[in-house]
């Protein structure tokens, strides 16, 4: 049995209403390695579509435990970006690296598989799916259960006293014959899907198909889905989308919150308040070229940047 | 009339039955499997009128039985290809034909490979592969050919699946026809193994005369497929399928591997399709190619489609009407391809989603027209 697979022991009620969240959620946090390790590296990435040059020798890396912004106006590179990590597309030139790995031209899901996982700019829910069920497709990206194995459910594992059922003859079966990895999957997972749900604050609402949530809560399952493949590195791209003021504080407050858990988190975002008030460090593109990177401090005082945003000044030009 | 049918809709039997209690599903469910045991011998009188043999020229109603379940062990394993990982199989027909042809051609003694083998190892001329083995072989080489026409074929998209199933089919059959030293060409093979059982007056249990055991049997082996296909749907593989279907990018990225379950529905599928080749090739005890023509892959995909894709109980349903209606009906025999180019033409107008269709299924059908509609308003 894999530690990773009946996480969540506590039990839930499904459907209770529980935002705003102030439980612990010691189950959800993940094994991160050593902090402040290099976690990922874009090697000097260019990216060419035809005579478009979407990417120009990009060089960053994030470090273990932080919270990592990537800004620049629009159509500098960005979700571009985010493309080339979760591989999407393989750049013309260059590698990225995640702890330590060359992952450039790895199948999406295998990147997936290695820890890291996205949200979408656009929001891509599974909308025919609920809440839960759209965390569970996330959850399913740890579990071990093959196809066969769902059909016969012949891999048995050695119950632990609280995952054995209550029915006294089902009971004794399970402590003879082991239970079936599938069922304990399937059961571990549910919880886990709920946990994170309350973790972002839309468990009310688990079971109502995705396409039906509010805007807000569409967002905040997004996030529940990409942390259900537990990554080591989120990668959030422009969460803040559409959000007041309000809205935006409890968002500032979940990506605090997620870095806890021990996720390395990477937000794409177009408020400057917002990243300047969350992240530990700024890179800031511009027409797909790295321009600025630092502290928050350092990035809002950058005259390039300020260029960036604002247009430059006419006696500079 | 559109209250008629308000009411109608409102009337959910779906409902019900999820409120039902448990021992009263349980229960229910029992008593309609005892009933499609007993149903060879239904002969009180207005049930007796769905009988197949109530004239001289209808047909012999347990095979007709045997004909409707074998067909909706096909429509069940299309249902997964179709129905859940939502890729359109024009070519069923090609592994049903290979189930067959996998018992015709190591079963039978009578058949160019086991005589090749006879020779090769000399065996005895009544030596053939026994049946138990054929099972296997049958189920080996249909997943094999789906494994070998899928992985090349699924990267493809929609309606280029499609025309490459479709030729596969073709392929199966005229190989088939065509190869003469291997399969007997046009002449088929006789000979084909029954399952083994107790003899009863000096015939053999699975005879040519009581259907009805056929019948047991096929309906043995589709209750054990539907229950495998539940368990498909309501686990990781089948969200899997539903999450390729609904966003096959964003599914990758959630760490789906979509092509690896794409193919698993298609091996799935196939071997499916091959065990009721199987079961059709063993009763009917000959095998030849023209069984196997194009228009049997149309009529597998018109059953799941009618019936309602992605829905187990619509896929039976559709399965059922379309084998079953045209053998009751036989007396109307050179009407039955009009009566159903029309059923198929309402069926699609009045309700394009199937009879019974998956709820998932049937919005993303309506969302599909709206976002069409709001297409052509565009224009």
């Amino acid at each position: 049995m894999s530690d990773q697979t009946m996480q969540g022991g506590t039990a839930s009620v499904p459907g209770a209403q529980v935002a705003p969240d102030t439980s612990d959620h010691d189950a959800l946090s993940i094994h991160a390695g050593p902090q402040g390790e290099t976690l990922l590296e874009i090697d000097h990435v260019t990216l060419r579509f035809g005579g478009v040059v979407a990417l120009n020798d990009v060089d960053f890396s994030i470090k273990r435990g932080e919270i990592l912004g990537l800004i620049g106006p629009n159509g500098a590179g960005k979700t571009t970006c985010f493309n080339v990590m979760t591989g999407v597309y393989t750049p013309t030139s260059g590698e990225v690296r995640f702890n330590g790995k060359v992952i450039s031209g790895t199948k999406p899901h295998k990147i997936n598989q290695l820890g890291i996982a996205r949200t979408f700019q656009n929001i891509r829910l599974f909308p025919e799916m609920s809440a839960l069920e759209n965390v569970l497709v996330g959850c399913d990206a740890r579990h071990k259960t093959s196809v066969l194995g769902v059909l016969f459910r012949a891999y048995r594992v050695r119950p632990t006293e609280d995952q054995l059922p209550d029915n006294g003859f089902k009971r004794a079966f399970a402590k003879v014959f082991g239970m079936s990895r599938h069922v304990l999957e399937e059961r571990g997972g549910r919880i886990r899907a709920m946990e994170l749900l309350k973790f972002v604050g839309i468990a009310d609402r688990a079971h109502e198909l995705s396409r039906n949530l509010p805007y807000g809560y569409q967002r905040r399952l997004e996030i529940a889905r990409a942390l259900a493949t537990e990554p080591e590195l989120l990668c959030l791209d422009e969460p803040a989308a559409g959000f007041n003021p309000a809205e935006k504080e409890d968002l500032m407050d979940l990506i605090r919150r997620i870095r806890d858990l021990g996720h390395t988190v990477l937000v794409i975002e177009h408020d400057m308040k917002l990243v300047l008030g969350v992240t530990d460090r700024i890179i800031v593109l511009e027409f797909g070229q790295k321009i600025a990177e630092g502290t928050p401090d350092e990035v809002a005082r950058n005259p390039k940047v300020i260029a960036a945003y604002l247009g430059e000044p006419d006696d500079a030009a | 009339m559109s209250q008629i049918f308000d009411t109608i809709r409102g009337f959910s039997i779906r409902d019900r039955i999820a409120q039902a209690p448990n021992w009263a599903r349980k229960v229910g469910m029992l008593l309609v499997i005892a009933f499609a045991f007993y149903l060879p011998f239904l002969n009180i009188l207005p049930f007796a009128y769905v009988r197949t043999d109530l004239t001289s020229r209808g047909s012999d109603w347990a095979s007709v039985l045997f004909l409707v379940v074998v067909y909706m062990i096909v429509a069940v394993g299309l249902n997964v290809v179709i129905g859940f990982a939502g890729l359109l199989d024009l070519g069923y027909v090609g592994f049903y034909a290979l189930g067959a042809y996998s018992i015709a051609l190591f079963g039978s003694p009578s058949s160019p490979v086991v005589e090749a083998l006879q020779n090769r190892f000399g065996l005895s001329e009544t030596w053939a592969v026994p049946f138990a083995m054929c099972i296997p072989i049958a189920i080996a080489m249909s997943l094999i050919a789906g494994v070998i026409l899928g992985a090349p074929t699924l990267r493809l998209r929609g309606d280029y699946l499609a025309i490459v199933t479709l030729g596969f089919g073709e392929i199966i059959r005229i190989t088939a026809r065509n190869l003469d030293n291997v399969t007997n060409g046009a002449t088929g093979i006789t000979n084909v193994p029954t399952p083994p059982g107790p003899e009863t007056d000096g015939r053999a249990f699975f005879n040519t005369v009581d259907a009805e055991r056929w019948y047991w049997l096929a309906l043995t082996i589709l209750i054990i497929i539907i229950w495998l296909a539940f368990r498909l749907e309501h686990s990781r593989v089948g969200r899997a399928w539903l999450a390729i279907r609904e966003d096959e990018d964003a599914a990758a990225i959630m760490g789906v591997a979509a092509f690896k379950f794409k193919l698993w529905a298609f091996a799935i599928g196939a071997s499916v399709g091959g065990l009721a080749g199987l079961l059709f090739g063993s009763k009917q005890q000959y095998v030849e190619p023209n069984a196997f023509m194009v228009n049997l892959s149309f009529l597998f995909v018109a059953m799941v489609v009618i019936g309602g894709s992605g829905n187990i109980y619509g896929v039976l349903l559709g399965a059922f009407l379309l084998t079953y209606l045209p053998e009751r009906f036989r007396e109307f025999q050179e009407w039955r391809p009009f009566a159903f180019g029309v059923a198929l033409v309402v069926v699609m107008i009045l309700r394009p989603q199937g009879l019974v269709p998956s709820r998932r299924r049937a919005r993303e059908f309506e969302d599909r027209k709206v976002e069409a509609e709001e297409a052509a308003a565009d224009v």
